[in-house]
């Protein structure tokens, strides 16, 4: 189990840019696999373009009380970006006038923001149809400070969204860190207390499966079945919907992928599993992403990259919505993730 | 000549079969992606057999498959070693079931 982030380690892999230049050198550079771009044109695909806005996602900071192996976002205890509330402030202009019917927050752990609280009763007020928070469970179980959380994202109507790599220990643990499935289990507890994931409940209670190694998650309904019969038969828990989400080839879990020297096959996985239908409705295409500092991405993996939209509009504070609708998204090898077998992105399977 | 009977590249090149022979080829992928869909058994019961049947037949290519394709569904290294237990049982049980002929023909032939 990582214990800290890259950028606390001094991993080169911290650097964006380091990554960006991994995937575009190697088995891309010399031909053996086609570049996301080649591949798009083979099928007949210029670009990837977003239309207009349905989910607008906001990363409030990638501290995290986890560090997880897989993680996309470098998250950690020692990461320091944190939004402040005058850029809070921004978002909530662009909440209220936003034509999005989602709004989903997300971190690192998006409740270690001072101002969490304040501004998901603030962003509550606009009304927007579905408001996500990703949780990741250990939270409401880290401190008594988190422990009402349940009863608050209740208070909200929140829609929670929460990730769980396995319905074992073993699995869980080795991905998470030791110790996390027994929390995760008793933060779901916690959430069906009140109510989160019952059936027939309108509180939303998710789960998201991500594979706890070098390979693509299978069948996204077989996985559902299987998670839920034994969530339920082990510990009695309940919940709605399981998302399985592909792990994209960036920061730790590409760092992982090459310690373990499974990037080669993993590329080649993803490529062969390349899906022309995926293309149509992957994230970025309803997708607007911003950062902790306020700036706009196509969506979370390419806020890491440090990948900015494709638009004059490259920050918060000069929002537009019409002029971001419709810019060509930015793309590179990172992108086949969303693109394999059935697609995938913060909702799961796609195509 | 690759110096080895054997190259994982070679797993990816399966479906290359049917270029010498298109009809059986495709009539065989047809009738394998048939076999592998959920009927009375679930897929991930099938891919549990896969794989312990992989190791019964010895197939380097299959135990690669079907390990990859077993860890996707979630399957537990527990089960996939449970799996291969009952591959070896019925494999050692085979050989040893044979020592009733052995016995048979022992007890026919001493006095
Ligand atoms: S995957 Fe989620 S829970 Fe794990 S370190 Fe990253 S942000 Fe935190
Ligand atoms: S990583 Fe996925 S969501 Fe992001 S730009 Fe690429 S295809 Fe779109």
């Amino acid at each position: 189990m990582t214990q800290k982030s890259l950028h606390k380690r001094n991993n080169k892999l911290a650097q964006s840019q380091e990554q960006l230049d991994f995937l575009a050198n190697g088995i891309f550079k010399n031909g053996e696999l086609p570049t996301f771009k080649t591949k798009l044109a083979e099928t007949g695909i210029d670009t990837l373009t977003a239309g207009s806005l349905e989910v607008l996602q906001i990363n409030v900071g990638y501290m995290c009380n986890q560090v997880c192996e897989h993680c996309h976002v470098d998250a950690g205890p020692d990461r320091k970006e944190i939004m402040t509330k005058d850029t809070m402030q921004q978002c909530l202009e662009v909440i209220k006038t936003t034509k999005a019917h989602t709004l989903d927050l997300t971190g690192g752990a998006p409740e270690m923001n001072p101002n969490f609280r304040w501004f998901v009763e603030e962003a509550s007020k606009a009304g927007i149809k579905d408001f996500i928070v990703r949780s990741n469970l250990t939270i409401i179980r880290a401190n008594k400070k988190y422990h009402d959380l349940p009863d608050f994202f209740k208070k909200h109507n929140i829609h929670v969204v929460s990730s769980m790599p396995h319905w074992t220990q073993g699995k869980t643990d080795k991905q998470r860190g030791k110790g996390v499935f027994n929390q995760s289990i008793q933060a779901l507890k916690d959430l069906n207390a009140v109510g989160y994931g019952m059936p027939g409940s309108n509180l939303k209670l998710d789960l998201v499966y991500n594979p706890s190694g070098a390979f693509l998650p299978a069948n996204q309904s077989a996985m559902e079945k299987d998670f839920k019969h034994a969530l339920l038969d082990d510990f009695g828990i309940q919940f709605h919907n399981l998302f399985a989400i592909t792990n994209l080839p960036i920061s730790r879990f590409l760092d992982y992928l090459i310690a373990s020297e499974n990037y080669e096959d993993y590329m080649y996985a993803l490529v062969e599993a390349y899906n022309p239908q995926a293309t149509k409705s992957v994230m970025c295409t309803n997708t607007l992403s911003i950062s902790w500092d306020g700036f706009l991405y196509d969506c979370d993996f390419n806020q890491m990259l440090e990948l900015p939209v494709n638009s004059k509009i490259k920050h918060i504070s000069d929002y537009n919505e019409t002029l971001l609708n419709g810019r060509q998204i930015v793309t590179s090898q990172h992108c086949y993730g969303c693109t394999a077998g059935a697609g995938s992105s913060c909702q799961g399977n796609v195509a | 000549m690759q110096k080895t009977y054997y190259d994982p590249a070679d797993l990816k090149k399966f479906s290359k079969i049917s270029d010498w022979n298109e009809e059986l080829g495709e009539k065989f992928f047809d009738y394998y992606g048939k076999v592998f869909e959920a009927g009375a058994l679930s897929e991930r019961e099938k891919s549990l057999i896969a794989l312990a049947v992989s190791h019964t037949v010895q197939c380097p290519y299959c135990i690669d498959a079907y390990t990859g394709d077993a860890l996707q569904r979630g399957i537990t290294k527990e089960e996939m070693m449970e799996a291969l237990h009952v591959s070896a049982a019925i494999r050692g049980g085979a050989s040893l079931v044979h020592g009733v002929q052995m016995m048979n023909k022992v007890n026919k032939l001493e006095m």
